[in-house]
């Protein structure tokens, strides 16, 4: 981390879920620091709650125990409407199925967390454009997701990740729906924001050709963050 | 402008089912429409009758008469401005199926006292020198397409034999709630028929029209109306004419509550139906909904999606349902003109339709919304794919 500040802190982090009459753990008294642009892989078997931390880290789930702090800021100490904020501002999402909306067009679909922004039309017009640039889809913009490629509909969810210029992209099996090539150019641009734009992110994958990509990889088994924390051995 | 792109195009991502929706709503609002349509049209008598006019009539019953030396009692009260009277003769044009409302009347002082029966000076001047003339609205002059001068026969009902009249007049009304079917001819001449009879309604009418000075004393001159008669052969009851016209809507009072009733069920009806959709429409983007929060949307932006998706469609369905409401009141218009004369869609109407939609709407909208705003992100994301 070249001994600048960790951009997240998790303390201390637990969470379980309720099936039932049962309480089944997920997370057990984790522990761990990201850094300003890295590129982290969390890898693990089927439910080793890889996801759950991802959603944790993202703001889109709360905690039992613990806290995580993202650029300083408890984000379990945020009110529903606080964290809806934080998350429209500071972070970016990539999800396996890519979940575009499929009545806007790739244009539109970038443009949707511009809406919770001040930006003027003339201005959100200009960010998209960039956006749509960046991941090489400017000439399929009027198009709707279902007139894309997977490949095409997970760029144009990467521009809609990245059009608020958010401190950290979280990507949830980013190429788990992908044919090979789709994944290399997937990873490729995912590789590029990390170095050209100094994105961090952080990755949940099965794919050891993905975690391969990631700078930092980490295991994740039956709730418990493996010591080793090594820079990516793969 | 974008969240109105996205309920439109969200309204009509499941085409058969959002035209279906709609069909029914539009369906629904034109029976609501034409249902409260026809409840104004009974009541139309009483929205046109006016504040400054009284009705006597016999304190018995309507059927009995009063005897026609009441006028001169009447007119000196304090407060009265101007008496007529009126007889319901009950005649019919050649068969009982052609009915159309009939009276006898004082014509100088009717029409003094209804000036909503407007009536071209000429032909009003030849009505009031012919004994034997009539006036009839518009209406039924082109429905049995009678001229100036023609003669009509009427077979009287209660008043025996056929009776002759002249077409002298034709009047319309002053505006579209002024019923435009009556035959109107001179008292005197049916009193003239009777008395050669030996009748015993010679010299007796049916009830009084009185006007009164300004509406804040008609209380007291009824009173003192009905004063003057007490315990005289035929006692009276002197009601406003707002009261007098209630008094036979009152008679059909459980067929109107039925009406209202359907015309209420016809809405929650259609609330079920709407609200059906809308949930399998929010249960089916339940995922989608989830990724906007994940952007940062909140409840209220996800709220306002589901509103005003359920808006869209009903009030295309209302917008729908008022366009046709005006050709089917035409058509009923032209079928039941005979017993409802005035069958005009008002815009008490078109409010009444407008919020009802509304209501529909928000409440077809209110479990779905609350489902998609209470699931966690999390539970929403894991139903996509």
């Amino acid at each position: 981390m070249n001994g600048e500040p960790p951009i997240v802190e998790i303390r201390n982090l637990s969470k379980s879920y309720r099936r039932g009459s049962q309480i089944v753990p997920v997370l057990n008294e984790i522990t761990f620091d990201i850094g300003e642009v890295e590129f982290l892989a969390l890898m693990g078997p089927s439910g080793s709650g890889k996801t759950t931390l991802l959603n944790l880290i993202a703001g889109i789930d709360r905690v039992d125990r613990g806290t995580i702090k993202v650029e300083g800021i408890d984000i379990t100490s945020l009110s529903e409407v606080e964290l809806a904020q934080w998350r429209a501002t500071h972070v970016g999402f990539i999800f396996q199925f890519y979940n575009l909306i499929p009545v806007l067009t790739a244009f539109e679909n970038v443009e949707l967390p511009l809406h919770l922004t001040g930006l003027s039309r003339s201005e959100r017009m200009d960010h998209v454009e960039m956006a749509l640039r960046l991941v090489n889809l400017s000439h399929r913009m009027d198009h709707y997701p279902k007139e894309l490629s997977g490949g095409e509909q997970q760029r144009v969810a990467i521009a809609r990740a990245m059009i608020t210029d958010p401190t950290i992209l979280v990507a949830d099996e980013p190429t788990g729906d992908l044919d090979k090539l789709s994944a290399e150019e997937i990873l490729d641009l995912m590789e590029r924001l990390n170095s050209e734009l100094k994105k961090t992110i952080i990755m949940v994958t099965h794919d050891p050709r993905a975690a391969k990509r990631a700078k930092v990889l980490r295991h994740l088994d039956k709730g418990v963050l493996n010591n080793v924390l090594s820079q990516n051995p793969l | 402008m974008f969240f109105l792109k996205i309920l439109f195009r969200n309204a009509f991502r499941n085409k058969l089912r959002t035209c279906l929706t709609i069909l029914g709503m539009t369906i629904a609002i034109l029976a609501f429409g034409l249902l409260r349509t026809f409840i104004n049209a009974w009541y139309a008598g009483v929205e046109a009758s006016s504040a400054t006019r009284l009705v006597t009539r016999n304190a018995v019953s309507i059927v009995f008469p009063l005897p026609i030396s009441y006028k001169d009692k009447i007119s000196q009260i304090d407060g009265v401005k101007l008496v007529s009277h009126g007889t319901w003769f009950a005649g019919v044009y050649i068969d009982e199926k052609n009915f159309f409302p009939n009276f006898a009347i004082e014509p100088k002082t009717y029409l003094e006292l209804y000036p909503e029966f407007v009536l071209p000076p000429d032909q009003k001047e030849a009505f009031l020198k012919d004994r034997k003339g009539f006036v009839a609205g518009r209406k039924l002059i082109s429905r049995f397409g009678w001229k100036i001068g023609d003669i009509v026969t009427l077979k009287g009902l209660i008043f025996f034999g056929n009776w002759d009249f002249v077409l002298r007049g034709i009047y319309r009304g002053k505006d579209e709630t002024t019923d435009e079917t009556q035959f109107f001819f001179h008292w005197d001449y049916l009193n003239e028929g009777l008395k050669k009879r030996g009748h015993t309604w010679a010299d007796q009418v049916g009830f009084y029209m009185i006007g009164v000075t300004q509406p804040e004393v008609a209380t007291k001159v009824s009173l003192a109306i009905d004063d003057q008669f007490k315990n005289s052969l035929a006692e009276t009851l002197t009601e406003t004419e707002k009261a007098f016209q209630q008094g036979f809507i009152a008679m059909s009072g459980a067929i109107f509550t039925a009406i209202q009733i359907v015309s209420f069920v016809v809405i929650i009806i259609i609330m079920a139906v709407v609200a059906n959709t809308m949930s399998m429409t929010t249960r089916e983007r339940i995922g989608e909904y989830a990724i906007l929060k994940t952007l940062g949307f909140r409840g209220v932006h996800i709220a306002g999606l589901i509103f005003g998706e359920s808006l869209v469609i009903t009030m295309m369905g209302c917008l729908l349902g008022i366009l046709l409401l005006f050709p089917a009141a035409k058509i009923f218009r032209a079928e039941l003109g005979n017993y409802f004369p005035v069958f005009n869609v008002e815009r008490e109407t078109l409010f009444f339709n407008l919020v009802a939609s509304s209501v529909v709407a928000f409440v077809a909208a209110i479990l779905p919304t609350r489902r998609a705003i209470q699931i966690r992100i999390a539970d929403g994301l894991r139903r996509i794919g």
